[in-house]
């Protein structure tokens, strides 16, 4: 039997939550997501120049890192973030010290719902996160701990509490986050279409995770959450949440998490160039042929009972299995496991706080 | 609808539980009059059935169930079961069957929804069920795969069995209702999406169409309740076919929509006075699912009969010593796949 948490208020979550926002040019944006997020706080990760100045609208409280500052805090390890690509924002993640990360791109946009309403989407992805997810058996009436729906007949009691929530993903109205090919045959295709449902991935079944509107539970499944090397000096592109949300798929479906999907949505404003995407995304089109049927098939060992530990077990698995796809797999899998060193040596208990070396970037108020 | 479908390739089964289907009939009429439909009487009412003129349409009645099967095997047909028997004597490709309690809904637009093109359209195009698409149906006019979806497994497969949904009054359970007398589901969610492989669910037979040529013999009356009774909370046949058929489309690379089209599904019964009759059916769930979830059928089994031979035999050896029911419904599974030879195959 679900309980209906929303029948109370949806606690904010503003000590509790980080906003990661990778950027390159201006965070303007958030002028229209202003009364949403300006109880919390940002996390900025500059990409490209540092000596950019990135104008962040006044009254924020951020914390705002660019290259200079990913090298100098994880030094070596810097290497396993990318450069010239949003796949920078993990390193927002590996520095943030809440309990939730919600992360945005600077061409998302605040949405309307069917009647009108400018939609919470933040709030919507903290209900999310808050109930639990229905992995093992799926249930035709969509999020059962929703208001107004609940659980079917059939469907077992034993399994109606659920698993906790790690990731929530939301859609988004407008542009659509189509492929390059895609995009080339159907360019002024617009996703005007507003399910109003959240449902869980089930369990064993992969998804193309999009990083644009994205909120997980950071202690339960943030290590996972990798976003690859893309970018400059890489052969891909456009691939790093897609990357990141196979392994943390995996590794979810490994220590019994759920991911939901469906609301919020968010507004969508920015038609990327296709034949810059393509470029991107050309050869992550062949590799993941090869990628998805890894992914559906490997099996973590028993013994992984971590989220690092699984990361870990993947990045073998990856050397050993994708490597003989592209030598890339293999710096891939290196990378992941800098990734987890990188991880630890930052949140290692009694580490201080990852402090910003720009004057520009200080907390403000 | 599709335009290279003929309407004389669908039947609509309606199994007759109440005796004037009169309003019913008239609410569906503009969408249901230009269909063959088959309406099976419950062999147990036993008022005379009230259908108004104008349809093309079959009744079957106790009698001619019993003709065509025998009046021994006829008693599988009790209840919500009787719709089995339309499925078995239908020569249709395509068919779609409704509860006689629910009516047509409009969407969110205000516009009638005509469930039939809806059930045809998920039927006749394809599913996805290796890869989530997180815009769901990419078929549909609008969407597409999203970025991240593998190219070779965009051409999809075929769709067997669309599962439709219920405004008002969902399909709970008898407990989950009695527990929210006035809860009514008013959301409209405008998706269709494909349950992804290995993914099982209640699939509730209040609203359902299949490809009869392919999956047909998969959907069977098997399993009864002891207190088994004329109103869904108090049946859970539906739910066991379905997992069944779920199982046998993994199996065979078919596969199964869930989403639209809604149905209107009016108040009837009282989930508390039910709760005692289908408590029965919650518990059994327990040992349903994750045994359905367990079962993998041998690279031998290719056809739908086979498989459902094999599942039966499954259920024999797993659960029938753990209830009479469960070896009961194995052997009617069986017994099922030898009706459907006899009966069911086309001459």
């Amino acid at each position: 039997m679900a309980t209906a948490p929303s029948a109370k208020l949806t606690p904010l979550l503003k000590d509790e939550l980080d906003i990661v926002i990778p950027t390159i040019r201006n965070l303007d944006f958030l002028e229209m997501w202003r009364p949403f997020f300006e109880q919390y706080h940002l996390i900025i990760v500059q990409d490209g120049d540092p000596s950019k100045k990135i104008r962040v609208p006044d009254g924020f409280d951020y914390q705002l890192y660019n290259r200079n500052d990913v090298n100098r805090i994880l030094g070596p390890k810097a290497s396993c973030i990318s450069f010239k690509d949003s796949a920078c924002r993990c390193f927002g993640y590996l520095v943030s010290k809440k309990k939730y990360i919600f992360t945005i791109d600077d061409d998302c946009f605040v949405a309307k719902d069917p009647s009108g309403k400018e939609i919470n989407a933040l709030e919507q992805h903290i209900k999310n996160l808050l109930t639990p997810s229905t992995t093992h058996f799926f249930n035709t009436l969509y999020d059962p701990y929703r208001e107004g729906a609940d659980f079917v007949r059939g469907y077992p009691f034993s399994l109606r509490e659920g698993a906790p929530t790690a990731v929530s993903h939301g859609l988004w109205l407008n542009i659509p986050d189509y492929d390059a090919p895609t995009q080339l045959v159907k360019p002024l295709e617009r996703n005007t279409r507003y399910v109003d449902a959240v449902m869980t991935v089930p369990k064993g079944t992969l998804f193309p995770m999009c990083g644009m509107n994205l909120a997980f539970d950071r202690e339960l499944i943030g290590p996972a959450m990798y976003f690859g090397l893309m970018g400059d000096g890489q052969p891909i592109g456009r691939y790093d949440d897609m990357w990141a949300g196979w392994c943390m798929k995996v590794i979810c479906d490994h220590l019994g998490l759920g991911v939901k999907t469906g609301l919020p949505y968010i507004w969508h404003s920015k038609a990327s160039n296709p034949f810059v995407n393509l470029k991107k995304e050309y050869k992550g089109i062949f590799w993941q042929e090869k990628a998805i049927p890894f992914f559906q098939s490997v099996s973590l060992p028993k013994e992984c009972s971590s989220v690092e530990k699984c990361h870990l077990a993947l990045a073998g698995e990856v050397k050993s299995k994708l490597g003989e796809v592209d030598p890339y797999f293999i710096k891939l899998a290196d990378a992941m496991v800098t990734w987890i060193e990188a991880w630890n040596m930052v949140n290692s208990p009694g580490e201080k706080p990852a402090m910003t070396s720009l004057p520009n970037a200080t907390s403000k108020k | 609808m599709s335009l290279s479908i003929k309407d004389d390739e669908i039947d609509i089964v309606i199994g007759a539980l109440r005796p004037d289907l009169t309003s019913f009939m008239n609410e569906w009429r503009t969408i249901f009059s230009r269909f063959h439909l088959i309406i099976v009487k419950d062999p147990d009412l036993k008022e005379e059935l009230k259908i108004p003129e104008g349809f093309n349409l079959d009744v079957y009645k106790k009698p001619d169930i019993d003709r065509v099967v025998g009046t021994s095997t006829s008693t599988i047909f009790s209840g919500y079961s009787c719709r089995y028997f339309g499925y078995l004597v239908s020569r249709k490709k395509y068919i779609i069957s409704v509860d006689d309690d629910c009516y047509p809904v409009k969407d969110n637009k205000g516009i009638l929804v005509d469930a039939v093109a809806q059930h045809i359209t998920n039927l006749t195009t394809p599913a996805t069920p290796f890869f989530f698409n997180t815009l769901y149906d990419p078929f549909t006019e609008g969407a597409d795969f999203v970025r991240g979806y593998p190219f070779s497994l965009r051409s999809g497969v075929q769709c067997a069995l669309s599962c439709g949904l219920w405004l008002n009054l969902a399909d709970y359970d008898a407990p989950t209702q009695a527990l929210k007398p006035e809860e009514r589901n008013s959301r409209y969610v405008d998706a269709v999406l494909t349950v992804p492989a290995r993914t099982l669910m209640p699939i509730s037979g209040i609203n359902i169409a299949f490809n009869r040529e392919v999956i047909g013999p998969a959907l069977l009356p098997s399993l009864r309740l002891g207190g088994e009774g004329k109103f869904r909370w108090e049946t859970m046949e539906d739910i066991w076919s379905g997992m069944c058929v779920k199982v046998v489309c993994d199996h065979l690379g078919l596969g199964v929509k869930t989403g639209m089209p809604y149905v209107w599904r009016n108040d009837r019964g009282d989930a508390i006075a039910s709760l005692r009759k289908e408590w029965e059916g919650v518990k059994l769930m327990e040992e349903v699912v994750p045994f359905f979830q367990s079962v993998r059928l041998s690279r031998e089994a290719t056809t739908t009969e086979d498989c459902v031979a094999e599942v039966a035999n499954v259920v024999k050896e797993q659960l029938g010593s753990k209830d009479p029911m469960f070896a009961r419904a194995a052997k009617a599974m069986v017994d099922w796949v030898k009706l459907w030879k006899s009966v069911g195959s086309s001459t």
